[in-house]
């Protein structure tokens, strides 16, 4: 992307800025105070008490992997793992194919009504994690809510959409894919007024069909802006916790625990700081491997 | 999706005439045109046009239908919440579910500590973000750029998944069952930051120099000149911190527990934490804890939909 244009204007700006020194770092100063404060330091006595048996109060002392080895012995941390991965692996691409088709309806010419429906696909936004639980809750309640009701109207079996736990992941599911869809639209929005639309016309010349332009130029388009999503919409649902609490505690039991809850359950109200950490950076290392796995097939895409 | 066609708001349609070429029956493009011409669409298209205005009105429906639901059954007397077969619309509708948590659940309290910490924290956010990202935009030094790698990291890797740690920090500064520590931590924001070093990258270098010129100082030159002209990015910047500190959960969690200073969403869970689940009382709870956002957000939506998101995280 315009990498020459960009080496010029860098060394022409050097040799212009770069005896500016105390303009800049005051500047900076506050989020650079509040970035050691509240990201390095947490980070580095994370990684510091995950080697030791510190509770908050007495004297730590040092147990090597110990608190490691124990985290991949407790089948509590193993179902929140995989059900962490499982609950990952279905909101990414069922948001991802929502919040996509719903950025083309609203960049299409033939779609009328836009300004108006966008405010829709706005509101799951604005509400929060909490409220977006008990409003899924508050429909697929098992004895008064609207889906069973409606089911039963129908002359169908009602479903334990609470007490079943897969039937109760795949309601948070779509509860994830339904908040998230605003921010990841608005990012597609974006990218799709940005293809160049000399491709759509010669496609048209040619007599592409739709679903050919759709594969050869939309998706190559906005390839930039789909890894984005991808990465952002993976990373905010490996740490979702707020639906999970309200939508029915990670029930039914321990089933719906994910890493969150547990390294909240484990490390804040058990205060085990030192295996909570522990289990913290095993998050960590998996939100990085992630990051840079889609990275990688990001890079590889682009050069082929 | 084949039949959405991506075709940004252009003139008349040079690409999709091909498409009403002799060979096709003709039957339909004139009943679409005698139907839907008024709506400017033109002949051979009444297809396209029906299927994906259909599609983008049942999934707007999907959408807001949740909601909407949500909001109605808070109008419900308790009785009539269970009871089957359920109306859309309330039959005998009332606010009782409303005045009653006003009243029960100190909703009031939690109202206003969680509007103390959203717009305190939107201010501070608003001042850190347009202060670094501008530095991080028209100066170029070597602890800049590694500032700005960590940054980037602080996206990929949370903070609050660090929770116990982080725990630990703020009870070290003093800043545990107290406001300013549900605040503070909050305010740096990598997004924020982005969204002012992706506008000002936009600012061409001459205003800049041309103020140096005219002797100002440089913090004095960002004051005058550069951060009024940022005002759509300020603006834009305040409503979604003011969206994401109202509706923060897990932060206010680990940090409060006296219910004095709870927030908004800590408050309503308590509600849900107890035994039986007063939906009445939930109901009203939450419909009022949404209600401002949802306020804010038809008066400024313009402000949100034209964010150009897209570049900001391009860095």
């Amino acid at each position: 992307m315009a990498v020459p244009a960009a080496a010029l204007t860098v060394r022409r700006r050097r040799r212009r800025y770069g005896r500016y020194v105390r303009a800049p770092l005051t500047l900076i100063a506050p989020n650079l105070v509040l970035f050691a404060l509240f990201f390095a330091w947490p980070a580095a006595i994370g990684i510091a008490y995950s080697f030791t048996n510190y509770n908050g109060f007495s004297a730590a002392s040092f147990v090597g992997l110990s608190n490691y080895t124990q985290l991949l012995g407790d089948p509590l941390f193993h179902s929140a793992l995989v059900r962490t991965l499982l609950f990952t692996g279905m909101v990414v691409p069922l948001a991802y194919v929502l919040s996509l088709t719903i950025a083309m309806l609203l960049v299409s010419r033939y779609a009328k009504g836009k300004l108006v429906a966008r405010v829709f696909f706005f509101i799951p936004w604005l509400i929060s994690p909490i409220v977006n639980g008990l409003i899924w809750r508050w429909m697929f309640g098992e004895n008064f809510g609207l889906v069973n009701f409606a089911l039963q109207r129908l002359g169908l079996p009602t479903l334990a959409w609470q007490s079943n736990g897969t039937l109760s992941l795949i309601v948070m599911v779509m509860a994830e894919a339904w908040a998230g869809t605003a921010f990841s639209m608005l990012l597609f929005v974006a990218a799709l007024k940005n293809v160049p639309q000399v491709y759509y016309e010669a496609a048209a010349i040619d007599g592409a069909p739709g679903w050919r332009r759709f594969w050869h130029i939309t998706l190559p388009g906005i390839r930039w802006t789909s890894f984005i999503v991808v990465l952002l919409t993976t990373i905010g649902t490996m740490k979702e916790y707020a639906l999970i609490i309200a939508f029915g505690n990670g029930g039914p039991g321990t089933e719906n625990n994910l890493m969150v809850q547990y390294i909240y359950q484990t490390g804040f109200q058990e205060t085990r700081i030192g295996y909570g950490s522990a289990a913290s950076l095993v998050l960590m290392l998996l939100l990085m491997a992630v990051a840079m796995l889609q990275i990688l097939v990001n890079r590889r895409r682009e050069k082929a | 999706m084949t039949t959405l066609d991506v075709e940004v708001q252009r003139g008349p349609a040079a690409g999709t005439s091909t498409k009403g070429l002799p060979g096709r029956p003709r039957g339909r493009a004139v009943a679409g045109r005698s139907r839907l011409s008024f709506l400017g669409v033109k002949p051979g298209e009444g297809r396209k046009f029906i299927s994906a205005t259909t599609l983008l009105w049942l999934l707007a429906a999907a959408y807001g239908f949740p909601v909407l639901w949500f909001i109605l059954s808070a109008f419900k007397p308790a009785g009539e919440l269970f009871s089957y077969p359920l109306h859309l619309l309330p039959q005998h509708p009332t606010v009782k579910g409303f005045v009653e948590a006003w009243h029960s659940f100190d909703v009031a309290l939690y109202f206003r500590n969680t509007f103390i910490v959203a717009t305190a924290a939107t201010v501070l956010t608003l001042v850190t973000s347009a202060c670094s990202g501008y530095a991080l935009a028209k100066y170029d030094t070597i602890w800049l750029k590694m500032f700005f790698v960590g940054m980037l990291a602080t996206t990929m890797l949370p903070t609050e998944v660090m929770l116990a740690p982080s725990f630990l920090v703020v009870r070290d500064l003093r800043l545990y069952n107290n406001l300013a520590g549900v605040i503070v931590p909050t305010v740096y924001t990598a997004t924020g930051t982005l969204m002012f070093r992706q506008f000002y990258k936009t600012v061409p270098d001459e205003l800049l120099e041309a103020g140096r010129m005219d002797g100002g100082s440089e913090l004095g030159l960002f004051l005058r000149v550069m951060v009024p002209i940022a005002r759509p990015v300020f603006v834009t910047l305040a409503i979604f911190s003011f969206v994401w500190r109202w509706n923060d959960y897990i932060w206010p969690l680990l940090v409060i527990n006296n219910p004095h200073w709870f927030t908004l969403q800590i408050g309503i869970e308590s509600i849900v934490g107890a035994q039986n689940v007063n939906w009445s009382v939930l109901l009203g709870a939450s419909v009022i804890g949404m209600a401002p956002l949802l306020v804010m957000y038809l008066v400024f939506q313009r402000f949100v939909m034209n964010t150009d998101l897209n570049s900001g995280l391009k860095g």
